[in-house]
């Protein structure tokens, strides 16, 4: 068997028992980057020499006898919002191009000390905000399945690059989806784990209430490899949760007898693709077979959960992006007309402020991308004097009322079932003139973050053009494990998960 | 007390205060860095203060505990939950675009510190709005002399803790607000929350005055509040204000310009020149769009940690100096005088006065001659070479009657200067106690040589006797005056 179609689990398996090379895996994925990229576009940096590297190191590691690390040899996809000291780290943003943090992430680090091979910066919407990867200063990422079509986003390249078989497993992150809807378009299984779970220390904040890392792969089996190493207390990050993590590995198997999933009718209305729903309706169908009960739930709240996201989200990102100014990093506009007079002292008003408000204006403007610049004055303007009760403060409370929304529902059942996105992958350029079909591409999925619990999203059949549907499970805090468990059940019972592209299937 | 018009000042000046101060960490609010004052630009740095991206902060627990401290001494209430906000605004030295401050709910408010003065002159409570904690910028400087309008950023200072101090408008003189300003310096000193060294920027002040003018018919017109700013010491605040106060009133004599009518003007202190001018206005006024910090959590204070805190915290000085002045016996004064120098001289004093057994001896020698003398040589106490168990052992000779003060003022002196013991220098000084016989041969000879003075005395003028004791000391240097004295008129009544 190719290395690029064994899981993940497997392929560190073949290492540590010798049957399979670091540098025989790690070479045939950087193979297929370089044969497929070049339709797909998932990659922002590719750091060849830097796998290779690593991949021989673990090798020589292993001969001489010395322990390996649980992600040995497996090659690694990071998505380009998480720093790494040996790689460029641009978000996607000509903001960022080029620039090079001077450390790794917690998450990054994580993943060298377990021995995984980073084989490349992945393709994403610019500073993770947008659904389709058409926001990338660097050009959109292709669909694997359909080359015309979105890969959905904010973790298009992560997702695509799964999806292609470009690497086994991807780092992605997500804020209102950004996981889970690309992963559901690509036919991938992709995990946000409750907030807190996974340190944001390195991760590139759009909205820090929001964000949260996880992990994107073939399989649940080869998701919770991978969660295992990236999820942990790390006192880096205030908001990490200092709790076990458990070995999400290990109880995958057992049967999903007494299981009590949450099916919102509400989901299935107007909007809602209607081969998207019949293969909803039959994963849970299969649901029902694995020995799981599907009780009918309400979540009064949910409709607002665009609304409110698309208030919570660009108030904190006007804020976390008002750090790239021109001054001390990134991008910064050329000295034009107004230069500082000589002389000019700041107290007089003179040619230091005029020129300092120019330079700012001139690089924010050159160097972020418009629909950056939409969410910076949706934020700036929800934030401001007079409107901050009426927008933002608003905000917060409907994100109390969805929370309790999710905390009543769990108190019915153990997990909420529905489809990730309304439609199968759309075409590049369908959406992106009107900005507000765009925003309600994160109708399934921004509720989620806005309660602060974990979600996952998984392939549950195929548009007859052959496009991938998702299924999307969110969970209680904490309850990973149960996600985990409830999509390797249904992983094992049916086959969507196995299905790859044609061009990913193409002679080798 | 309340501070009424008179026929000097025909007006009530009103002052408020907003003071930053820099708590004494090792490192800084949010990161590891440390905050050592003086390194080269830019070295104490790392990704959390320089706003990296995907960098976060992580409360310094220390600097919390310190600015409790300073609150809880300034009487606050201490709020069991708190929060942290942003403030947003863009320049150069605030390297993420935003301060992480606190808004609604800082940690700790509705406080009060009185400022005494022992002399009774002035006893004002200033109320204290709040307290708060939050990051410092770094510093911006604008590189003028190179004509090119450079300006140099230096991020060391970003990220510092800083304590915000903000007093009801309760002063009603610049006079007290100086006083005032001393004793939260002390206050603060005292309590090793910050070193408040204005010269290093680790105190900053701000001050808000205006005038209320009694106007015919009882009403009261007030002039606009004017912020006054770059204030470098306490001296400085009090110029600035005794030349505001001028200022307002003269332009409220010319425009009768009330406030509210036009927006608070700031203006900046140039202490050469010894006036105040306008800074430039914002043609809007600022909107810092604060929301909660995400990246933080919220604070919890239990009763227990606070119970904690405040027993470990040491007496402020305004308790010091009562319980010097109940212990010691000692006037108000003397105890003023003692708090005021910082708790390592009370230290000193306290363990002098053990040894004494007298307050008020141990406490004119710290004020006349411990005191005197380091304040010429400079330094602290702590470095002061003649420790506690030497003055009293000065002290305790005179007492004996080995010498009189005015030797044993000579005696320390020397022993300060040559840094050798007591007994060296009492006997290289020829100082040896004089005994009783010696005495009265001594003195047999000198009324002997005064018949003049004998006679004067049995006519009852004592105070004749007073001529011998210079004759005495010339005799003898080491004798001791009173004895001299006492001595001789013994022997005259029994002549």
């Amino acid at each position: 068997m190719q290395p690029s179609d064994m899981s993940a689990v497997d392929l560190v398996t073949a290492v540590r028992q010798g049957d399979l090379t670091a540098l025989r895996a790690t070479e045939v994925f950087l193979e297929r980057i370089e044969r497929l990229d070049g339709q797909i576009n998932a990659f922002l940096a590719v750091d060849r020499e830097g796998a290779l590297r690593t991949a021989a190191a673990i090798d020589a590691k292993r001969k001489a006898g010395k322990p390996l690390g649980p992600l040995a040899g497996l090659p690694v996809a990071v998505k380009d919002a998480l720093c790494t000291s040996d790689l460029p780290t641009t978000c996607a943003s000509k903001m960022l191009a080029g620039f090079r943090p001077p450390y790794d992430a917690e998450v990054v680090a994580r993943l060298r000390a377990a021995d995984a091979v980073i084989v490349g910066k992945t393709n994403m919407d610019e500073f993770a905000m947008g659904g389709s990867n058409e926001n990338s200063a660097f050009g959109p990422v292709h669909n694997p399945w359909d080359l015309t079509r979105a890969p959905g986003g904010s973790s298009g390249g992560s997702a695509a690059c799964v999806a292609a078989d470009m690497a086994p497993v991807a780092i992605g992150s997500d804020t209102g989806g950004s996981i889970r809807q690309p992963a559901g378009l690509c036919g991938i299984t992709g995990l946000k784990p409750t907030y807190g779970r996974v340190s944001r220390r390195g991760l590139v904040a759009f909205a820090s209430s929001l964000d949260q890392i996880g992990p994107m792969a073939r399989s649940a089996a080869d998701c919770a490899l991978l969660l295992e190493t990236i999820a942990g207390h790390d006192p880096g990050d205030a908001t990490s949760l200092d709790l076990p993590v458990p070995a999400y590995g290990t109880d995958l198997e057992r049967p999903l007898e007494g299981v009590r999933i949450g099916r919102v009718p509400a989901h299935f209305g107007a909007g809602l693709d209607p081969e998207v729903a019949h293969a909803v309706e039959e994963a849970f169908a299969a649901f029902r077979a694995a020995g799981a009960t599907i009780i009918d739930i309400d979540m009064p709240h949910a409709d607002a959960g665009v609304a409110t996201y698309y208030l919570v989200a660009p108030c904190e990102a006007s804020s976390n992006l008002a750090r790239y100014d021109g001054a001390h990093y990134g991008h910064r506009a050329e000295p034009g007309g107004h230069r500082a007079e000589p002389g000019g002292a700041p107290a007089s008003g003179g040619g230091f402020e005029s020129a300092l408000v120019e330079m700012y204006c001139r690089s924010r403007a050159e160097g972020f991308g418009p629909e950056v610049k939409r969410r910076i004055m949706l934020g700036t303007y929800a934030l401001s004097a007079g409107y901050y009760d009426a927008y933002y403060a608003k905000a917060l409370k409907v994100r109390r009322l969805i929370r309790q929304d999710y905390l009543d529902a769990f108190e019915k059942v153990d997990l909420i079932g529905g489809p990730v996105s309304a439609t199968a992958a759309f075409k590049l350029g369908e959406k992106s003139g009107d900005p507000l079909a765009m925003y309600l591409v994160d109708l399934y999925t921004v509720c989620t973050n806005l309660a602060g619990v974990g979600g996952i999203s998984f392939p549950c059949g195929f548009t007859k053009g052959g496009l991938p549907i998702g299924f999307q499970l969110q969970a209680p805090a904490l309850a990973e494990p149960l996600l985990l468990r409830a999509t390797d059940r249904y992983q094992h019972l049916t086959d969507w998960h196995r299905r790859r592209p044609a061009i990913a299937a193409r002679p080798r | 007390m309340t501070a009424t018009p008179t026929a000097a000042a025909p007006f009530t000046t009103v002052i408020g205060l907003e003071v930053h101060v820099q708590l004494q960490t090792r490192t800084k609010l949010f990161c590891g860095c440390s905050t050592t004052f003086g390194a080269p630009p830019n070295t104490h740095v790392c990704p959390t203060c320089l706003g990296l991206p995907g960098s976060l902060p992580v409360m310094n627990r220390t600097a919390f505990e310190l600015a409790v401290r300073a609150a809880l001494a300034l009487g606050c209430k201490i709020a069991p939950f708190t929060k942290w906000d942003r403030k947003n605004y863009f320049y150069p030295d605030l390297p993420k675009g935003y301060q992480i401050s606190q808004f609604d709910l800082p940690f700790s408010s509705e406080g009060a510190l009185e400022v005494v003065d022992p002399k009774g002159a002035l006893s004002r409570n200033v109320r204290i709005t709040r307290v708060h904690l939050e990051e410092d910028a770094g510093k911006s400087m604008h590189d003028e002399a190179a004509g090119t309008g450079d300006t140099r950023i230096d991020l060391n200072r970003a990220g510092t803790p800083l304590c915000e101090i903000v007093t009801e408008p309760d002063l009603r003189s610049p006079q007290e607000a100086r006083a005032w300003l001393n004793e939260l310096k002390l206050l603060l000193v005292y309590l090793g929350v910050s070193d408040c060294n204005m010269q290093e920027g680790s105190l900053r002040v701000d001050a808000n005055v205006n005038l209320h003018i009694p106007c015919d018919g009882g009403r009261i017109a007030k002039t606009p509040i004017v912020e006054i700013k770059n204030m470098n010491s306490f001296r400085s605040v009090e110029r600035a204000l005794v030349y505001e106060v001028a200022r307002q009133y003269e332009e409220w004599q010319a425009t009768k310009a009330e406030m509210g009518k036009t927006p608070k003007q700031t203006r900046g202190w140039d202490d050469p020149a010894g006036v105040t001018r306008a800074q430039r206005h914002k043609e809007e006024s600022s909107d810092y769009r604060y929301f909660p910090e995400p990246d933080l959590v919220p604070v919890t204070v239990s009763d227990e940690w606070l119970a904690a805190t405040r027993d470990a915290m040491g007496d402020p000085p305004s308790v010091l100096r009562e319980k010097l002045a109940a212990t010691w016996k000692i006037p108000p004064y003397d105890a003023d005088v003692l708090v005021n120098q910082g708790h390592e001289l009370v230290a000193y004093f306290q363990d002098l006065a053990e040894r004494v057994g007298e307050g008020k001896v141990a406490s004119n020698w710290m004020q006349q001659d411990v005191l005197r003398t380091l304040n010429e040589r400079g330094g602290s106490i702590d470095a002061f070479p003649v420790r506690p168990a030497t003055v009293a052992d000065i002290i305790g000779r005179v007492a004996k009657g080995d010498f009189d003060t005015s030797r044993a003022r000579e005696i320390f002196a020397e022993v300060l200067a040559s840094g050798r013991t007591v007994d060296d220098v009492v006997a290289s000084m020829g100082i040896a106690a004089v005994d009783d016989d010696e005495l009265i041969s001594l003195c047999r000879e000198l009324l002997a040589e005064n018949p003049r003075v004998v006679a004067d005395v049995k006519g009852g003028k004592e105070q004749a006797a007073a001529g011998l004791i210079g004759q005495a000391k010339k005799k003898n240097p080491n004798v001791n005056p009173g004895k001299v004295r006492a001595m001789c008129l013994d022997l005259i009544r029994r002549m």
